[in-house]
């Protein structure tokens, strides 16, 4: 069974990385064709569809490296779908997507995913460790134990979300923040140059999101790029250098200061186009029946 | 050498001293007693004491069954298919059929075990397959294709054997067992495959162990690192077919299932780790097959395949029960205890709100006034919105932990240990209502009940957040006064609430 | 073939507790619990065999009780085994249903000296012997089963005529039924109780676990001929009648094409119903494969004739006013759809051939330009409201244009205040062609 060796070079991995988050930011291309390798993740002209009803459509986007990105939209703007379709968990119906100028089966160890929550059974039987030690996998391979320098590892992101003294508590028994938090810690512990999250702020508490926010800023400091799904538009502003305003469509997106502007706002949350609708309806209808 | 892979050698050792016992007790097989009647205190020493070679045969199967599919069994339930095995089980029976009518056709023998299972496992394979394509081309569900491929190819089975019934080959009687199993009828061969496949399962299993779980608690995030998901759950429903197919012989396909699901269902009451999960179910489920082994010597007439199941129910239940992780009774004891130390709580400050009064005190004052003073059990009942039983039961079980002395008739006060306990009370009450206030908007005059709820449980970690939290705006937190007037009023419009509500006495 | 009137009484039984079955498996079907009846119809077990031995007979009404009490306790068992256990609800209804059978078969075994009841019988019916226990009621003489299932098969219609919109409700909204009034819970456990019923009425001609198959398969395959309830219910009892007296002429025939003797009319009842499903599956007008093979493939063809189209229009604007034959290399002929697409627009003279060049006729020069127009408006159109480059707009357009209507181009005219360019600064044609506009112009004048 032990065949493939997966995923070689964490150390090269992490080289490239910083080679990469050192280069200048670079906001937006002027043409489709040129694609600057340094934006940690570029998405092309991406349209998702379920069951052919497109979800989201032409997403076009780079996002600036060694940034704090928050990704925001009213409920079923298709932002966890933005997300899965990036991660290649989701099929794309047009688009590409590229991390690090490269298509993402070949940059999964650049990049860290914190799905949401509720994704997950949390009366599984494992406790906080082997959950933060999951992230490891991918690195020790297959048909492999986890060492205990693995287990070291992971303990070392459980203590850096402040969680070390529940490692060894059944995932049930936490509180939704500390669930959440053990879930960031998995992300960390796999040394990404990119993360994605998927509403790591849902449903945990004032505290917890403050510390959550404190990792995410360490993050940003040690050069890496952030990719946040968010729900509370007060806490935009303090939180988050770069915004994308998401509703089926890349409504803007930019610099915060730029992009947040209550007209912005208003464009995303001011419902749907209609004509995105109807015609995302034509095509669910013609291409089912 | 890490914990879990000690745990797997103790569960390969625990495995292959099944084999063992089995040869080192000898003895010549003898004949086996078909009468109904209860068995002799010999018989129950033979059976225990494995004398009988036929016995031990069927144990030695049986056990290896049971481990087997606990093992994968915990893996399906995890995955959240456990009605998966049901399905595919049923599924194997035409392809028992049809491997029986060939090998009759080739001149063979049709009982040839390995063709039979050969079979099996292509029929479960192609059920399986059938199932995936009715959820994928069309808007039936998964519980729907299960229930369609369920039943058309066990009808399919039916058919088959009713053909294979009238082809007077005289060899047909044997296939029934299939469908309800006919422990006793196996041989030490059918023992061994049983055996083989049992080893074979427990070290993928094992080697693959990381894997599976990843797979079982959080698919998404597997597929998002690049695990090939599909493969994995194919490796989990390749060995649950492989189980079910080997097992058929011993408990017969309707019941195969029991052994999937049953070990780990109980298995997830006794812990809350995934290993021992496995062991414990791989433990069940070879006890199960002990068990109905040992009773099918005894009582051969009753069929072996359902007193296994019997047993494993039997452990189920006892399990749901008693189960230290999660059982039943263990949850109600906690729960009993915890609302037994929210009312003791709630006593202890009672009484020293009362001594308390409305004015704040100096410390010592404090002291004598709450040691000194003693509250009458009306004004006690008044307090809170508890029944006079549950009032008196709580003061009783205080007096009995030295907490509270009863004064003169019907009137109580705090014993010094009680006041220091009430002191600490308070104290979290206090600061958790002022959290509340300060944190979480919440008027003054609310807060009471919302501190009420948490401050039983508040930890001492989250007592010293707490006032590092409101360090800044009170310096005087070695005892706060209440944030809100502890008004007489407000607890007899609450004792007026209880009051209206349970009908009874007068107002003071 | 020798058809008898034993075969006409066993396509009777067949025909009624297949009836009986699909009814109430609508519900099952409907409220995604089909693995349900799995259960119940197993756990009737060990209510039958007590039931069995207390009376001794079989048919009579203790059994029905016994097996309405089994079933509502697999429900019940289930329910709690999930609720106190915290075990996940499939999973509580293995262990109830496998432990419950268990049971059973151990009673059945037990008693089997003293009773007839063979578990065999109980597991897979024995509907062959279903006319020699005849019985005369009302001096009509018909065997005891018929009796028995016509009963339960009114019991079903009644349950479900009577509540027939509250059923409705509870399969579609139970939380919705429950604030009307009308108590899912309730609804469940009688349904269940239905369930059981049936099946213990069933269990001698098709056995109790061919019930099953009963329940789930007719009303799966009714579920993709129609969205419409009362036409699901009506299909799926046609279907099931249908199957069964199929399944007992294979039975007696389909053996014999391979030198067998006969076999199983209850399995062949299933496989029949499996080989219907089949069939439905496949050839559902909507929600068959071969439906949903073939409109995608039409798709595909009206796409690929609308890009040719839009093409030879796109390279008619470009060279000159006057219309031209365009050489074939611009049509791409590499991919059989593409030349399927030109063969189809030569076919409704679209286009028009001539040696190898293709040009557009007034009619295809019609629908291009709708079709330009809807790509044109709709550039423009996502360039107002998408945060896109102008050179991303392209790809968006040409996946959407084939999906826009009259009544869309006319919002987006609205909306776009009535611009006469798409963004690359290409002019958005009209509706009709220029010569007919200045037509009707010069009419007015």
């Amino acid at each position: 069974m032990n065949t493939e060796p997966l995923d070689q070079k964490p150390a090269t991995a992490s080289s490239q990385t910083s080679a990469s988050t050192s280069a200048p930011h670079s906001v937006r291309v002027a043409t489709g064709d040129e694609h600057p390798v340094t934006s940690p993740l570029s998405v092309h002209d991406m349209t998702v569809a379920y069951h052919r009803k497109p979800v989201l459509w032409d997403v076009d986007f780079d996002a600036p490296a060694g940034s704090l990105i928050g990704m925001i939209g009213p409920n079923g703007a298709g932002k966890s779908t933005l997300l899965k379709a990036a991660l290649d968990l989701i099929p794309k119906a047009s688009g590409r997507v590229m991390v690090y100028g490269k298509p993402y089966r070949q940059q999964r160890h650049l990049v860290g995913y914190v799905p949401q929550r509720e994704s997950v059974d949390w009366d599984f039987p494992v406790n906080a460790l082997d959950v933060v030690a999951m992230g490891l996998y991918r690195r020790i391979g297959w048909c492999r134990l986890v060492s205990r320098r693995h287990k070291q590892d992971a303990m070392d992101a459980l203590e850096q979300v402040g969680m070390a003294d529940f490692a060894k508590r059944q995932i049930s028994q936490l509180s939704g923040g500390q669930q959440q938090r053990v879930f960031l810690a998995r992300a960390l512990v796999q040394d990404a140059s990119l993360y994605l999250m998927d509403e790591p702020f849902a449903g945990v508490d004032a505290s917890t999101e403050i510390a959550i926010v404190n990792i995410l800023q360490k993050l940003r400091e040690a050069g890496k790029t952030v990719l946040v799904v968010h729900h509370d538009l007060h806490t935009v502003r303090d939180y988050f250098d770069y915004v994308i305003l998401l509703n089926m469509r890349i409504v803007a997106h930019g610099p915060t200061d730029e992009v947040f502007t209550p007209e912005n706002l208003k464009k995303t949350y001011g419902g749907r186009l209609t004509l995105l609708d109807r015609a995302a309806h034509a095509m669910a209808r013609q291409g089912e029946t | 050498m890490s914990r879990s892979r000690i745990y797997f050698f103790t569960l390969l050792i625990i495995f292959f001293s099944c084999p063992a016992s089995v040869t080192m007790a000898s003895g010549l097989s003898s004949i086996r007693d078909t009468s109904m009647s209860l068995p002799s205190w010999d018989m129950l020493m033979r059976v225990f004491l494995l004398k009988d070679y036929n016995t031990r045969v069927v144990m030695f199967g049986t056990m290896s069954l049971g481990l087997a599919a606990g093992v994968i069994g915990t893996m399906m339930l995890l995955r959240k298919r456990a009605l998966m095995g049901d399905a595919l089980s049923h599924a194997t029976l035409p392809g028992i059929g049809l491997a029986f009518i060939i090998m009759i056709q080739f001149g063979g023998s049709g009982k040839y075990l390995p063709g039979l299972l050969l079979g099996a496992s292509v029929s479960g394979a192609i059920g399986l397959g059938c199932i995936m394509a009715i959820r994928h081309w069309t808007r039936l569900k998964e519980d729907a294709a299960m229930g369609i491929v369920l039943s058309v190819f066990f009808g399919l089975g039916i058919a088959i054997l009713g053909i294979i019934q009238k082809m007077q080959t005289g060899q047909a009687s044997g296939l029934q067992s299939f469908i309800y199993g006919k422990t006793a009828a196996m041989l030490a061969q059918d023992a061994k495959i049983i055996a083989l496949v049992a080893l074979l399962i427990v070290a993928i299993c094992s080697l693959m162990f990381k894997e599976l779980k990843l797979l079982c608690f959080d698919a998404t995030f597997a597929q998002s690192q690049g695990w090939p998901i599909f493969f994995l759950d194919a490796i989990i429903m390749a060995l649950i077919i492989i189980v079910t197919v080997i097992g058929l012989q011993a408990v017969g396909l309707i019941l195969m299932i029991a052994l999937l699901v049953i070990p780990p269902a109980a298995a997830r009451f006794w812990t809350e780790k995934l290993l021992p999960m496995i062991l414990i179910a791989a433990g069940i489920g070879a006890a199960s097959g002990f068990a109905g082994a040992a009773f099918s010597a005894l009582l051969p007439r009753l069929p072996a395949g359902a007193i296994i199941v019997v047993v494993a129910s039997v452990i189920f239940a006892l399990s749901l029960l008693f189960g230290t992780a999660r059982g039943v009774v263990h949850r109600l004891i906690d729960h009993t205890k915890l609302s037994r130390k929210v009312a003791q709580q709630n006593l202890l400050r009672a009484l020293f709100e009362r001594s308390e009064g409305s004015r704040s005190l100096s410390e010592q004052n404090l002291s004598a006034n709450a040691s000194a003073a003693s509250t009458s059990f009306k004004r006690l009942l008044l307090a809170r919105s508890w029944s006079p039983r549950k009032l008196r039961r709580t003061i009783r079980h205080a007096i009995s932990r030295q907490l509270v002395r009863a004064r003169q008739y019907n009137h109580f006060s705090l014993t010094s240990n009680g006041l220091a306990e009430a002191r600490r009370v308070v104290r979290n009450h206090r600061l958790w209502e002022l959290y509340l206030i300060n944190h979480a908007d919440i008027a003054p005059s609310h807060v009471d009940r919302g501190a009420d709820e948490l401050e039983h449980i508040l930890g001492p970690s989250m007592v010293d957040e707490l006032l590092e939290l409101l360090a800044v705006k009170h310096p005087e937190l070695a005892m706060p006064p209440s944030p809100h007037v502890i008004n007489s009023r407000s607890a007899a419009a609450r004792a007026e609430r209880h009051r209206s509500k349970t009908g009874s006495a007068k107002r003071t | 073939m020798d058809w008898t009137t034993l075969d006409t009484w066993i396509v009777i039984t067949g025909v009624l507790s297949a009836m009986s079955c699909a009814l109430i498996g609508n519900f099952l079907v409907l409220r995604k619990m089909s693995m349900m009846g799995d259960a119940i119809s197993h756990a009737v077990l060990p209510g039958l065999a007590v039931a069995f031995l207390i009376s001794g007979s079989r048919g009579s009404i203790t059994m029905f009780v016994g097996a309405a009490i089994a079933g509502l306790l697999t429900a019940l068992f289930t329910q709690w085994i999930h609720k106190f256990g915290k075990v996940e609800e499939s999973a509580a209804m293995g262990v109830t249903f496998t432990a419950l059978f268990a049971i059973g078969l151990i009673l059945i075994v037990r008693g089997a000296d003293s009773i007839d009841l063979d578990p065999g019988c109980v597991l897979y019916g024995a509907i062959e012997l279903v006319p020699l226990d005849m019985v005369t009621f009302l001096g009509f003489t018909c065997p005891q089963a018929v009796w028995i299932l016509g009963c339960v098969l009114l019991i079903n219609i009644l349950f479900t005529l009577l509540l027939y919109k509250e059923l409705r409700l509870t399969c579609f909204d139970p939380a919705l039924a429950t604030t009307l009034g009308i108590n899912a819970n309730v609804m469940h456990y009688v349904t269940m109780t239905l369930v059981a019923i049936t099946t213990v009425a069933s269990f001698e001609s098709v056995g109790s676990i061919l019930v099953i198959a009963m329940l789930i398969v007719p009303a799966a395959a009714a579920h993709l001929l129609t969205n419409r309830y009362g036409l699901m219910l009506a299909l799926s009892m046609i279907f099931a009648a249908t199957s069964a007296a199929l399944g007992h002429i294979s039975a007696i025939t389909v053996p014999t094409w391979f030198g067998f003797a006969d076999t199983s009319t209850a399995g062949m009842i299933a496989v029949v119903a499996g080989l219907l499903f089949s069939l439905v599956m496949l050839f559902a007008p909507h929600q068959g494969i071969l439906s949903k093979i073939w409109h995608q493939l039409r798709l595909s063809l009206r796409i690929a004739s609308e890009d040719i189209l839009g093409k030879l229009y796109r390279l008619e604007e470009a060279t000159s006013d006057q219309p031209t034959y365009t050489q074939a290399v611009a049509i791409p002929a590499n991919k059989w759809i593409n030349r399927l697409a030109r063969m189809d627009l030569s076919r409704t003279r679209k286009i028009t051939r001539e040696q190898n060049a293709y040009r557009l006729t007034e009619q295809g020069r019609n629908v291009a330009r709708q079709l330009v127009r809807s790509h044109r408006l709709w550039e423009s159109y996502v360039a107002k409201h998408f945060d896109l480059n102008v050179d991303h707009l392209h790809d968006s357009a040409e996946r959407t244009e084939h999906y826009i209507t009259q009544t869309m181009q006319q919002e987006m005219i609205e909306e776009l205040r009535h611009v006469q360019t798409d963004p690359h600064g290409k002019k958005i044609p009209n509706q009709q062609s220029d010569e007919a506009n200045s037509n009707k112009k010069g009419r007015k004048a």
